[in-house]
């Protein structure tokens, strides 16, 4: 991956014409794993992920996000993707837009999404977007981290997360309203900077016409998770 | 690499090139200068091969650029007057080329590729000849312009004596250069910078300087202290991009573990000539147990002034003399941000050390360093009654109400004093004595304080009754080009800052050298006022890790045209909260200090953050010219071409 990195950087570094062949925004390649983690839910233990990788250069990149969530034994629960432009429009924000594709649960849905992700002020780590699906379908997710540093390197990250749905969806399980929030807690340290394991807590419930689908599915509403993974980039 | 890695692998003490010299101290007498581990070439005509070399600074073999072998590469030694000729040929296996820092000379000979007239660098294998004659003396270095070279090692000292006898006297000279080494790949930092800007900033305020405050503070003064730096999603530690986690510091090519060593006899007077030819980083210089007497600043003479310490920014020279007694004393250069540091010792007996003192602590930026400091006020002001507002506690000032926004200088130019845009509703000013200000802030309102700054400023004392800040129009415009994504601060009130030492040096108990204490030795150069101000605003978007000038990168900048005769007036202000060294190629700086008979002139100048400063330059060099930032990763969009017809 290095040596591809490196490519990519000599490719965008060369052939310029600029003083002394430089250039101050070179086409750069970034993977991040946010988080990969085995949860201790009541259902079992399940694996959960976090990822995105861009390419580009200071103030447009392409961005592809997966998230989802699989049990033991079972297969993928939830699964998406996501595909994206993004465009810097604020010293601190990027406007993104692009489509989302959710593979799990069946049947898939596909939507054209449109949303911010930058750091707001206080630190927060914001990333929020609108979803417009087929037969008028709206949703929403919003994601809220910040980092308090214990040390340089033992970090801890409270997070929150939430989905929002404007019609009931119940061959996919969601019902309108907040259909679901997620509090998660995190402490990782950072071995080096690009590869951190963290231990942490998740609680998350389920509200509504989404909590009915899911009690009458026999599934759970809620619960707390202790959670243990690893986040790496480079 | 973590830090404890690296401090243990320093402890190997690797020597820089492996070239141990095996000379006993005796035989080192003979040969002091062989001490700087760089080999001394000397006459007007020079043979330079830059190559590549494995080099072992950490306890990891790593290729390094080298002139000759060397690393640094090796000092020249010129006379005034003579004419130099010097063939560069080039063994890497990409275009290369060699810029002589601070030299005179014309714009063909500069060596910047496809900026210097006719100049595109110097292709693999094939060799360039420069030829120019050498007007002046003093200390410089030179160093690569192209790619990342400089951070891999190709840099050098330049040394030319003078025609005229020195308006001072020593018995033993030495070059002490500074630079910085990573094992990393420069391209490879550059693109983690991009990534992630604070990468290498490990000293980050944590839990427990949260809770030192809490403590000695309380609540509402932690909170109003630090409100205003997370609105503005800054940190007060963001003193330095590249730090000691991946660089060594080096002395004259030797790490921290070994040690760059210097001999002197009882008695002499030893003149080290400075060099910062770092890459990235700043450094504070001090030699514990002795003064040092400035005598000469960036090559150039000034009157001679005695200090303790003094920050060296990157590509700076200083020349110092300093009488040692008999005993061993070491240099000590520690980076800015007290990452790591670069040490040599002076000493009568080679086997003799000197402690090495505990690096400072890490500073906090204040709000001084943004800009934000309004005590510039009383300095403008002085002589309006009752509106000194130096008193004014910023600590104690809730700026967490105030509206970032409202306060963004389109509106409220705060340096032009242009104080309508400020909303004093939204400003919790709590705990501030607010009794002698609000009056005069509100008399302020709608008055033309551009004006003001021309008027007379009775301050007493000085022989020359000049405030920098009558130099210039005083107002300061945040032109278009800096709103965007590409910038995320604006400097509110960039005050002249030149007695200020700056961060970290503020308050030390030593006694630390300021622009302010540079006075030309010989009086004003050129004495014309200038013909136009030029200002030049110093951007960046610290978390996206991208630099510009008036919020334009080099990329996408039309050259600055000047014309052949004129006399100008830069002033730069710093909307950042980083120093920036700016070097200009080909002319000089006349550094304005206050004083107009003494004005110091300087090739590259530090612009303090959250701070402006003038000079004048006399546009007396025809053809193309670099004008840039020296840190190598701030240059690639901080950077300007000059084009003088």
């Amino acid at each position: 991956m290095r040596k591809i990195n490196m490519m990519i950087l000599a490719l965008s570094m060369s052939g310029s014409a600029l003083a002394g062949g430089m250039n101050d925004d070179p086409f750069l390649f970034m993977l991040k794993m946010d988080k990969f983690e085995l949860r201790d839910a009541d259902e079992g233990t399940a694996l959960a992920w976090d990822a995105q990788a861009w390419a580009g250069r200071d103030l447009n990149k392409l961005w592809l996000k997966s998230e989802g969530e699989k049990l033991s034994g079972e297969g993928t629960e939830e699964g998406n993707l996501e595909v994206l432009y993004s465009r810097a429009i604020a010293p601190f924000w990027d406007l993104q837009g692009g489509w989302r594709h959710d593979f799990r649960p069946t049947p898939d849905r596909d939507w054209l999404a449109f949303g911010v992700k930058g750091l707001a002020p206080y630190l927060f780590e914001v990333d929020a977007t609108a979803y417009v699906g087929e037969s008028g379908r709206m949703a929403a997710a919003l994601s809220v981290e910040y980092e308090y540093m214990f040390t340089q390197k033992l970090i801890l990250s409270p997070e929150l997360e939430m989905n929002l749905y404007s019609k009931d969806d119940e061959e996919v399980g969601v019902g309108t309203g907040v259909s679901d929030l997620a509090l998660g807690l995190r402490l990782r340290y950072e071995i080096v900077r690009e590869f951190a394991p963290y231990i942490g807590v998740n609680w998350w419930n389920k509200f509504g016409r989404t909590a009915d689908y899911a009690e009458a599915a026999g599934g759970e509403t809620s619960d707390v998770e202790f959670v243990a993974g690893f986040r790496l980039w480079f | 690499m973590s830090p404890s890695r690296r401090r243990f692998v320093q402890g190997l003490a690797m020597g820089g090139m492996a070239a141990s010299l095996g000379l006993t101290s005796r035989s080192l007498w003979a040969n002091a200068e062989q001490q700087q581990k760089m080999p001394t070439l000397r006459g007007t005509d020079y043979d330079l091969t830059i190559g590549e070399q494995v080099v072992n600074f950490t306890g990891t073999p790593r290729i390094g650029t080298t002139v000759n072998g060397s690393l640094p590469a090796p000092i020249l030694r010129w006379k005034e007057g003579d004419t130099v000729t010097l063939r560069v040929k080039n063994n890497l296996p990409e275009s290369s080329s060699i810029h002589w820092h601070g030299i005179i000379l014309p714009s063909s000979q500069d060596g910047v590729p496809n900026i210097s007239n006719g100049f595109h660098g110097i292709e693999p294998g094939t060799t360039h000849t420069y030829q120019f004659k050498v007007a002046q003396s003093g200390t410089y270095w030179y160093h690569s312009h192209s790619g990342f070279q400089e951070q891999t090692g190709l840099y050098g000292p330049i040394v030319i004596d003078p025609m005229e006898p020195e308006p001072f006297t020593y018995d033993r000279d030495y070059v002490v250069m500074l630079s910085d080494w990573t094992d990393e790949d420069p391209t490879v930092v550059y693109a983690k910078l991009k990534k992630l800007s604070h990468y290498y900033n490990f000293n980050e305020r944590t839990h427990k300087d949260l809770m030192k405050d809490l403590k000695e503070k309380g609540l509402a003064r932690t909170w109003s202290e630090r409100k205003m730096w997370m609105q503005m999603r800054m940190s007060q530690r963001d003193l330095a991009d590249v730090t000691g986690y991946t660089y060594t510091y080096l002395m004259n090519g030797q790490t921290p573990a070994d040690g760059w060593t210097g001999l002197f006899r009882k008695g002499e007077k030893v003149r080290l000539r400075f060099i910062n030819g770092s890459a990235m980083s700043f450094f504070d210089v001090r030699i514990p147990g002795l003064k040092m007497t400035v005598v000469a600043a960036d090559g150039q003479y000034v009157q001679p002034v005695s200090v303790d310490e003094f920050r060296i920014g990157v590509a700076e020279t200083y020349d110092v003399i300093v009488e040692p007694d008999d005993g061993a004393y070491t240099i000590f250069a520690q980076s800015i941000d007290r990452s790591g540091y670069a040490r040599g010792t002076l000493t009568p007996d080679a086997g003799m050390q000197a402690a090495v003192p505990p690096m400072d602590p890490v500073p906090n930026l204040t709000h001084t360093d943004m800009g934000m400091d309004m005590s510039a006020m009383g300095h403008n002001m002085h002589g309006m009654g009752g509106m000194d507002m130096k008193g004014m506690d910023h600590s104690k000032m809730a700026m967490g109400g105030m509206d970032m926004k409202g306060m963004d200088h389109s509106r409220m130019a705060m340096g032009g004093m242009d104080m309508k845009g400020m909303d004093h509703s939204k400003m919790a000013m709590g705990g501030m004595d607010m009794k002698g200000m609000d009056h005069s802030m509100m008399a302020m309102s709608g008055m033309d304080m551009k004006g003001m700054d021309h008027g007379p400023h009775p301050m007493g004392g000085k022989s020359t009754p000049v405030h920098p800040s009558d130099f210039s129009s005083g107002k300061v415009v945040h032109a278009p080009t800096e709103y965007g994504p590409q910038v995320d601060m604006r400097a509110a009130a960039p005050r002249y800052r030149l007695d200020d030492p700056g961060v970290g040096l503020r308050n030390n108990g030593r006694r630390v050298l300021t622009y302010a204490d540079l006075r030309n030795l010989h009086g004003t150069n050129d004495p014309r006022e200038p013909d136009r101000e030029i200002q030049l605003h110093l951007t960046g978007n610290m978390e996206r890790y991208m630099w510009s000038v008036n919020g334009v990168k080099f990329n996408d900048a039309e050259p600055l045209r000047w014309k052949m005769g004129e006399r100008l007036r830069i002033t730069f202000v710093n909307d950042t909260m980083m120093n920036h060294p700016m070097h200009l190629h080909g002319m000089w700086s006349d550094l304005e200090t206050g004083d107009n008979d003494f004005i110091p002139r300087k090739h590259t100048v530090i612009v303090q953050p959250g701070s402006r400063i003038s000079y004048r330059v006399t546009v007396d060099a025809e053809g193309g010219w670099a004008y840039h930032c020296h840190l190598l990763y701030h240059m690639l969009g901080m950077f300007r071409e000059v084009q003088v017809s």
